[in-house]
């Protein structure tokens, strides 16, 4: 009952967060409904048992990749608004709407004709974070160690990106 | 009662936002969230069914997922920076300069 409750009071929100993100004109609108939403986002690893997921999401996506997007923005001039030219608004619905319906299909389809037996079974007794850290660095220790060069590398290309000629004003374009 | 097709159906939803977000917006910083939104998505299915198999698979692969997301916006928002600077505008028709 609490379960059913908080699942569609979650997923009300997120929808609506999402579609908030996708449609306004704003960038700061969009920005905090996007934190919105994965803080949201965040309530559903709860309610799947999956604790670690939903601190991690609340860390990197709020904490950090919403941080980013708030700096990078204050690069750009926000305030302008694009004029978003698109032919016929319908096409692009009924064609995502579809394309969403057959990615729901594919992706229940192989699963509910299958016996998929666990790989890395959850044990009792043995909390979420711990099992978690078990399997990850045990069965996916290699990814992991990848995964962690994976984000030095971007790190590396974002500092060098970003302050490509840092010194120059952005504002006085005339005198570049 | 909620079973896995529950979480699934919202994880298609979720991804189809996403999906209209990107075809439908000019505006390269707003094309970054959506893409932001169907990772979330995905996410949420793989953790559903790991919940469903009592398996621990799916909640890593959503932890890498989270890995990749996160070093593609600092690359993603490095390059915007410097597109911006070129051209003075996030829009993204400003990039068509191969006319046939």
């Amino acid at each position: 009952m609490f379960e059913t409750i908080a699942f569609y009071l979650f997923s009300v929100l997120t929808i609506a967060a999402f579609i908030v993100v996708v449609t306004t004109k704003n960038a700061l609108y969009a920005l905090s409904s996007l934190a919105a939403g994965m803080i949201l986002i965040s309530g559903f690893f709860f309610l799947l048992n999956a604790d670690f997921l939903g601190v991690v999401q609340i860390v990197v996506y709020t904490g950090a990749v919403m941080a980013l997007y708030a700096f990078g923005m204050m690069f750009f001039d926000t305030t302008t608004e694009l004029r978003e030219v698109q032919g016929n608004p319908r096409t692009v619905f009924v064609l995502s709407g579809l394309i969403s319906l057959l990615l729901v299909i594919m992706l229940v389809a192989p699963i509910a004709g299958s016996n998929v037996t666990a790989l890395f079974p959850m044990q009792e007794g043995v909390g979420n974070a711990e099992a978690v850290g078990m399997v990850l660095f045990t069965k996916y220790l290699i990814p992991f160690e990848v995964a962690a060069v994976m984000l030095l590398v971007a790190m590396v290309a974002g500092i060098v990106l970003a302050s490509k000629k840092m010194d120059n004003s952005l504002t006085l374009e005339e005198d570049a | 009662m909620i079973t896995l097709n529950h979480y699934l159906v919202l994880s298609g939803l979720l991804f189809g936002i996403g999906l209209v977000g990107v075809l439908k917006r000019k505006n390269l910083l707003m094309l970054f969230f959506a893409t932001e939104i169907m990772l979330n998505a995905v996410n949420i299915g793989f953790t559903a069914i790991s919940n469903h198999y009592g398996d621990l698979s799916g909640q890593m692969f959503a932890f890498f997922i989270i890995a990749i997301a996160a070093s593609e916006v600092a690359v993603g928002l490095g390059l915007l920076v410097l597109m911006y600077k070129r051209k003075t505008s996030v829009n993204l028709d400003t990039l068509t300069t191969m006319k046939g």
